[in-house]
């Protein structure tokens, strides 16, 4: 295995694991807005699409890039929209709880 | 990869996980939620300064195309289609890794190399059955396809036959990679084995589906990352990967099962799960009246409001609502308890309720609000079932012994609201129904919730 590939290995594990401990103090009130969101932020392979879809290699990359672009930026796109329309729902009542 | 490039994305990380961070209380959600977003949107940018990247004509297309059918799913999916939402969601950004996974291996091919390989076949095997699967989770949620589990003989065997076969495919092809047939034979059987996985799994156990595919779906981001050598798709998939396995695992707790028991439990079990536990043969269970009910809820000190998916279903939320401003204007106090697994996906009865303009104080967990239910004058069960069944606790017979449940029980009383005495998905029996503490209200939820409330304000 390479040194390379060790330290991506070094950067996933404990990624990962910040990412069980961030989440597992998530209530189960914001499950669902959890849930649009980390799909939302896994979008992220829309990095990867950009270049397959922008960098010449030939026209069976770039359809390929293309329609990987549009799916992970639906997912980016609407995936913040929902989370942030459903978060602005979340209202505090302070009028009758003491 | 230049280095202000690599600064970026190491900042997009760092917000990412500030964003999730803010997640921790609904009061800081949204501002983490922003953090997120400027993380994406740097990320966007900095790999579009990126120098590999010569044509912007095809991505400024996609660009479009995506942000114009995200935005339009994002402002008119109603609520109650949030799963549906999520469900379609995953299969989108597993399209997306599976793609840029293939497009890696159609331009590279045997010159890929062993470790890129694994990555890439990894990618698109986790990729490829998280999109047939998520879509068939979709097709369930919007009754698309039938909700019950589609089950057929030796079924279990095959898809582990399946799931061994793919396997070993991706194993030949870290071995040799120039096999492209084997490569594009494994994105097909991953694709089979997305529907054969979903197809016997059963509506009410679409939460640990969901959540399950959420996991895959990041855990092929994550893969496409080590491919492209790029550390915030590690990190991101990561992050969504341990979120979606946190929920199923949450989920499977909340009812009672093991992941391969929600998995493989459509075989056997069923049939015989619902004959089991304890009959209701002999009991009687006692109707109440619009007018009862209205009197009994007037003089309530505290009211306990129990939803469950059949109140989504009538999209009944609105009128607990104003049922429930009733009951405050005569000083009583209302809350609503929630089931780890009311709904159709984590979390889904809290956004519908918030949705409703119910207050999120108001909204209890099921751990906060047992201790309550012993103070509670009235509790109101509507299209809830299993999760309020005290043969969860009491009778070791049944098939759901053992599960968390709501103790509506212990309150002093129970009305009940139901379309009529059929048992519920699961076919058990509730004692609950039975219990002169108890009173049914039968009928639609919606209709006699709208009843209830004119009766209410007709007496005040």
């Amino acid at each position: 295995m390479s040194h390379e590939v060790l330290m991506q290995l070094y950067v996933f594990v404990l990624a990962g694991f910040v990412g069980y401990q961030v989440i597992s103090r998530v209530p189960a009130l914001l499950h669902t807005p959890l849930m649009s969101a980390t799909n939302a932020i896994s979008g992220i392979s829309l990095v990867g699409s950009l270049v397959a879809a922008g960098a010449d290699y030939g026209p069976v990359s770039t359809v390929l890039g293309v329609v990987a672009v549009t799916a992970a930026t639906i997912n980016v796109v609407g995936g913040f929209m929902i989370t942030d329309r459903m978060l602005k729902m979340f209202k505090l009542d302070r009028k009758d709880r003491p | 990869m230049n280095l202000g490039v690599e600064l970026t994305y190491l900042l997009s990380s760092v917000l990412f996980i500030l964003g999730l961070r803010g997640l921790s209380s609904a009061a800081t959600a949204r501002r983490g939620m922003n953090l997120a977003a400027v993380g994406m949107l740097l990320a966007v940018i900095g790999t579009l300064l990126n120098q590999q990247i010569i044509t912007f004509t095809w991505i400024i297309i996609g660009g479009i195309v995506g942000s114009v059918i995200g935005a339009a799913m994002a402002i008119f999916m109603p609520m109650t289609a949030m799963p549906q939402r999520i469900a379609l969601s995953h299969a989108f950004g597993a399209l997306a890794a599976t793609l840029v996974g293939v497009e890696k291996y159609y331009r590279l091919g045997a010159e890929i190399g062993a470790a890129k390989m694994a990555a890439v076949g990894f990618e698109v095997m986790f990729g490829s059955l998280t999109v047939t699967g998520s879509l068939m989770a979709f097709g369930k949620l919007q009754e698309l396809v039938k909700g019950a589990p589609i089950t057929y003989p030796l079924q279990n065997h095959t898809n582990i036959a399946l799931f061994v076969a793919t396997f070993a495919m991706f194993v030949y092809l870290i071995v040799d990679p120039s096999n492209a047939t084997v490569f594009y034979v494994m994105i097909a059987s991953g694709l089979a084995i997305g529907v054969l996985m979903v197809l016997p799994i059963g509506g009410a156990d679409m939460p640990v589906v969901v959540s399950l595919l959420n996991s895959y779906a990041g855990l092929a981001a994550s893969a496409t990352g080590f491919a492209l050598e790029n550390n915030v798709l590690i990190i991101a998939g990561a992050l969504d990967g341990a979120s979606g396995f946190l929920l199923s695992i949450l989920m499977s707790r909340a009812m009672n099962r093991s992941f391969t028991n929600v998995i493989f439990g459509a075989f056997g079990g069923g049939a015989e799960a619902a004959i089991a536990g304890k009959d209701a043969t002999g009991l009687t269970v006692r109707q109440i009246t619009l007018e009862d009910a209205a009197v009994q809820l007037s003089y309530a000190r505290s009211v306990v409001v129990v939803p469950g998916y059949g109140m989504a279903v009538a999209q009944a939320q609105h009128q607990v609502r104003e049922l429930a401003e009733e009951i405050q204007k005569r000083g009583g106090d209302v809350t609503y308890a929630i089931h780890p697994v009311a709904g159709r996906m984590p979390g889904h009865m809290n956004v519908l309720l918030a949705e409703a303009n119910i207050p999120y104080d108001h909204l209890l967990d099921m751990e906060d609000v047992n201790p309550r239910f012993t103070e509670t004058d009235v509790v109101l069960v509507i299209g809830a079932n299993d999760v309020v069944n005290p043969a969860a606790r009491n009778d070791k017979s049944s098939p759901i012994y053992g599960m968390p449940i709501l103790d509506v029980d212990r309150a002093k009383s129970v009305i009940v609201f139901k379309r009529s005495m059929n048992p519920g998905f699961a076919g058990i029996e509730n004692l609950l129904f039975y219990e002169p503490k108890t009173s049914m209200l039968f009928g639609d939820a919606k209709s006699s919730l709208t009843k209830l409330v004119a009766e209410m304000k007709n007496a005040a």
